[in-house]
């Protein structure tokens, strides 16, 4: 059954990605430097650069360049990356899985480490483990993905050696896979050498997404499961003799998550964000490292691919934290 | 009930502006980290603009023949480099007081800058309401939709590198953290008996807005101001780290830290220094706005 | 007299921080088995301060100050922490105040009132849903299997509450506390949710400590009856005494300012504020000042 409220969403899902390929598009067209003049060589002659210019349909005008684009991209023609001369749907395509996999992960145990960490909050009755954990999480709030990236490559990597420093996978490791999903598809075929290899490659990026999504979750769960521990709800079940453990579990955590879901949503697009500096540390083939290489090049037709490959990520994150919301909130489910 | 608070008790600021040298020494007593952060950050800022005087060496002189020299403590060094060399020999210590200039300009003006900009379209949202407000949040609503980092390394594609980018890029972004916080807070304080009472005074909106409202709004926008100003190190690093901040010949500790990560297995102390700094520094922004908060916030005062 | 069930003696509390406020004041209260006991007062008196006691869910910023609350002759106050979860599952629950909080909004009807039942009696499958369909038919529930599967917000208060009182039978208590159980509901609900009450206690021979502010209500239900004020105890004994022959004029000014139970709306009048010197005079003999909120 897809409700009115849905179909609303997904239709304003649709209007917003249109937005986002229209703006981008403009802002990128309007800017100043001339992509052409960085990629031919020195002394080409006019005609080359005309020619060129017309290839990339450069030559004409902006709604005009925009119809052309928008009638490729609607069958899957993003053109060609000018710095790495390759279909920009191939290239995109080649490294979102490993982009997936990496923040897959890391919201997997951001959300675990933030889960715990409140529910473990609500067993201490001394106010002095409340306020240390408060204090220890107001220093984690403000350490950005960044530095903790880069203390992970010394402690890890440098100091106590244990863990590769950068790329996915090693690249002695033969690999013939069909997908570029290399953990999942080494999973399925059960070849462990290198699912343990990738995820060696993948556990300090995917940390260093995941410390700051931790803190901000364990800061809003624990609000939340504090001021729903004092509804009548929660005191009858502990006047019911529940324990305070059972009492967060089976009472307050379902209703506290609904406002930490929201939140969550928002916190795993700007992981996204997060990718693009982290995937530099280390190296790592996904988009957002892809993304830093399109901006320093200014490789117009693959920073706009990246762009609305971002924006359709983000459209995805919107509707699924939403879906969630009615599986948690009895009453959305009804409405 | 609790909107609804009397005249003499306006939420915020009132009691901020009213209050005497002793109780605010004596608040300062009872958050000793803004005590701690503020002097900090004033050292640094010092450091930073006294750059030439206080460095040991020119940032920018190299010297191959001195290169990737460790820290004073450790062996094979030259006490000359207290905190070591880079891989072109230049000296850590003084390229780090000098990337404190670029941090700090980047930090106080984008900071300045987004807080400004944000505070008045909040004001006027806020207070007037209506379509007003309606442009307004509709504007915020599509701008915190994008991620900031993204958002910031496609601006500065778009407009170029150097500190101007930077600075703008990050007064684009940021500005909103501003406008939704001053434009809920002036909602709340139009909502006040003491606003009533000015407007029956006959005073104009301009009056009202600049004299009865704004003042009660400024602590949050400090409060915000000094941990935007812990987020704009952080975004500044975070460019100059991938090549898309100021040019290279110009110390920075984004730079810094993407030179150390290069050499990360011959020399560690050239990342590990300016990572601390800048860790140190966005710690020091960050604890100096959360003490203000406290300082400030008349709940959580008891 | 039987045995008492629940034996209050000496108790009093007072707010954690200097001035150390008193909201008790040696308060002594006894329960029988099958008796409706009402503890009445205005807000402030301290009477939910009681309650919160024996339930052991005291607000951080009260703390008891001395006495003892016997359960059965253990007392609650001395006991593990463990002993005493048991005892609160077990053999003293609770109909709240508000039944549109009191219900988990994310949580079925069916699951939140069988919890004891599963945690506690180790009942499941479908021996715990004939015990959740016969409960709900205690309470003049229709169509009981269905509400078993709804939400909350599904459901009127009056239907909540009933559910809350079979929750609180559930377990077949041998103590009840009753705190303002029909406050929150409509003057016509408020009668039959007595009634209910009543009935159910009986057939249960459940004792019941009934808190409420309103002394026609007491009238209706209560067996005895102990009038609070400022934190301490004015007035008690069998509910007929108190109410046909105030031996305190707090009393008979609280029955004058109480709405008259087989009346709705006004007709109150407000405590004559003589009274109110009076007895403040008498709590300042007590060392008490009067508190206006807890």
């Amino acid at each position: 059954m897809l409700s009115s409220r849905a179909l609303r969403q997904v239709v304003f899902a649709i209007v917003t990605l249109f937005g986002v390929a229209v703006v981008s598009f403009v802002l990128l067209r309007v800017v100043p430097g001339d992509p052409i003049a960085m990629m031919i060589a020195p002394g080409a002659s006019a005609e080359d650069i005309a020619r060129l210019r017309a290839a990339y349909g450069l030559d004409k005008g902006l709604v005009a360049q925009f119809v052309i684009w928008l009638g490729h991209a609607l069958t899957g023609d993003f053109g060609t990356s000018i710095s790495m001369r390759q279909n920009v749907v191939h290239l995109i395509a080649g490294r979102l899985p490993a982009t997936i996999e990496l923040t897959l992960t890391a919201l997997a145990v951001g959300l675990a480490l933030g889960i715990g960490a409140a529910v473990a909050s609500t067993l201490g009755t001394r106010r002095l483990i409340g306020s240390t954990v408060d204090n220890a999480n107001g220093i984690l709030l403000a350490v950005p993905d960044f530095v903790w990236a880069l203390a992970f490559v010394l402690l890890f990597g440098v100091a106590w050696p244990i863990l590769p420093i950068s790329g996915r996978v090693d690249p002695r490791l033969a690999i013939d896979f069909t997908t570029s999903f290399l953990l999942i598809e080494s999973l399925l075929r059960l070849r462990l050498d290198i699912a343990r290899d990738v995820l060696a490659h993948m556990i300090m990026p995917a940390m260093a997404l995941a410390l700051p999504l931790a803190a901000v979750i364990l800061r809003v769960l624990k609000g939340a499961l504090e001021s729903e521990a004092l509804r009548d709800y929660a005191l009858l079940a502990r006047i019911r003799g529940a324990s305070r453990l059972r009492v967060t579990l089976r009472e307050t955590l379902r209703n506290a998550m609904i406002p930490t879901l929201a939140l969550t949503g928002v916190q795993f697009t700007f992981m996204f964000g997060g990718t693009v500096i982290v995937e530099r540390i280390f190296a790592y083939p996904g988009i957002g490292n892809l993304a830093i290489d399109a901006v320093i090049n200014r490789d117009l037709p693959l920073v706009q691919g990246l762009i609305l490959t971002f924006g359709l990520i983000f459209i995805l994150i919107n509707l699924a934290v939403e879906a969630s919301f009615a599986l948690l909130n009895p009453r959305l489910r009804h409405g | 009930m609790v909107e609804r608070a009397l005249p003499e008790i306006p939420r915020l600021g009132g009691s901020v502006a009213h209050r005497g040298m002793p109780s605010w020494l004596k608040g300062l007593r009872r958050e000793p980290r803004v005590v701690v952060a503020g002097g900090y950050l004033l050292l640094l800022l010092l450091a930073a603009i006294f750059a030439p005087l206080v460095s040991p060496h020119d940032p920018l002189e190299q010297d191959l023949m001195l290169n990737t020299l460790p820290p004073a403590f450790s062996a094979g060094a030259d006490p000359g480099y207290v905190l070591g060399t880079d891989s072109l020999g230049r000296d850590i210590a003084s390229r780090l007081i000098h990337g404190a200039r670029v941090a700090l300009t980047v930090a106080i003006v984008a900071a300045l800058a987004a807080g400004a900009f944000g505070t008045v379209l909040g004001l006027l949202a806020g207070y007037y309401g209506g379509w007003v407000d309606a442009v307004v949040s509709r504007l915020i609503d599509i701008w915190m939709a994008f991620p900031p980092v993204l958002l910031s390394i496609l601006l500065v594609a778009m407009i170029g590198t150097g500190l101007t980018s930077v600075i703008l890029a990050i007064v684009i972004i940021d500005w909103t953290r501003f406008c939704r916080v001053v434009r809920s807070e002036t909602l709340q304080q139009t909502r006040m008996d003491y606003v009533d009472a000015a407007v029956v005074l006959g005073r104009s909106r301009w009056t009202i807005l600049t004299r009865e409202v704004l003042p009660n709004v400024l602590p949050v926008v400090l409060v915000l101001l000094s941990l935007e100003m812990g987020i704009a190190v952080i975004v500044e690093a975070v460019l100059s780290f991938v090549g898309l901040s100021v040019s290279s010949d110009m110390p920075t500790w984004g730079g810094m830290i993407a030179e150390g990560r290069q050499i990360i297995y011959h020399g560690w102390w050239v990342m590990v220094f300016p990572l601390s700094l800048l860790v140190l520094t966005v710690l020091a922004f960050n604890q100096l706005g959360d003490g203000l908060r406290r300082l400030t916030d008349p709940v959580m005062r008891r | 007299m039987s045995p008492a069930l629940l034996s209050i003696a000496g108790l009093s509390a007072r707010l954690k921080r200097p001035p150390h406020t008193p909201l008790l004041r040696s308060v002594d209260l006894e329960v029988a088995p099958g008796e409706v006991h009402g503890l009445v007062g205005e807000s402030g008196a301290g009477k939910s301060t009681i309650g919160k006691a024996i339930l052991g869910i005291l607000p951080g910023a009260i703390e008891l100050a001395g006495g003892t609350i016997r359960f059965c002759g253990e007392d609650l106050l001395a006991m593990p922490a463990g002993r005493r979860r048991e005892i609160l599952g077990s053999q003293i629950a609770l109909i709240p105040q508000d039944p549109m909080t009191s219900l988990n909004p994310s949580r079925r009807i069916g699951d939140q009132l069988t919890d004891g039942l599963r945690l506690k009696r180790g009942l499941n499958g479908k021996a715990l849903e004939d015990k959740a369909v016969s409960l709900l038919r205690d309470v003049q529930i229709n169509d009981p299997e269905a509400v078993l599967r709804r939400y909350p917000h599904e459901l009127s208060g009056g239907m909540r509450q009933r559910i809350l009182i079979a929750a609180a039978f559930s377990m077949d208590p041998k103590l009840i506390i009753a705190d303002e159980p029909t406050t929150a509901l409509d003057v016509t609900v408020q009668k039959e949710v007595l009634r209910l009450i009543r009935s159910m206690q009986a057939s249960h021979g459940t004792g019941v400590l009934f808190v409420t502010h309103d002394l026609g209500v007491v009238a209706q239900i209560c067996d005895r009856v102990t009038v609070l004020y400022g934190g301490m105890i004015v007035e008690q004994g069998a509910t007929a005494d108190v109410l046909a022959a105030p031996s305190h004029p707090y009393t008979a000014a609280l029955m004058a300012a109480s709405p008259r139970h087989d009346q709705t709306g006004s007709g109150m009048q407000p405590i004559p504020a003589s009274l109110t010197a009076a007895l403040q005079g008498e709590l300042a003999r007590h060392g008490l000042e009067r508190v206006t909120h807890a």
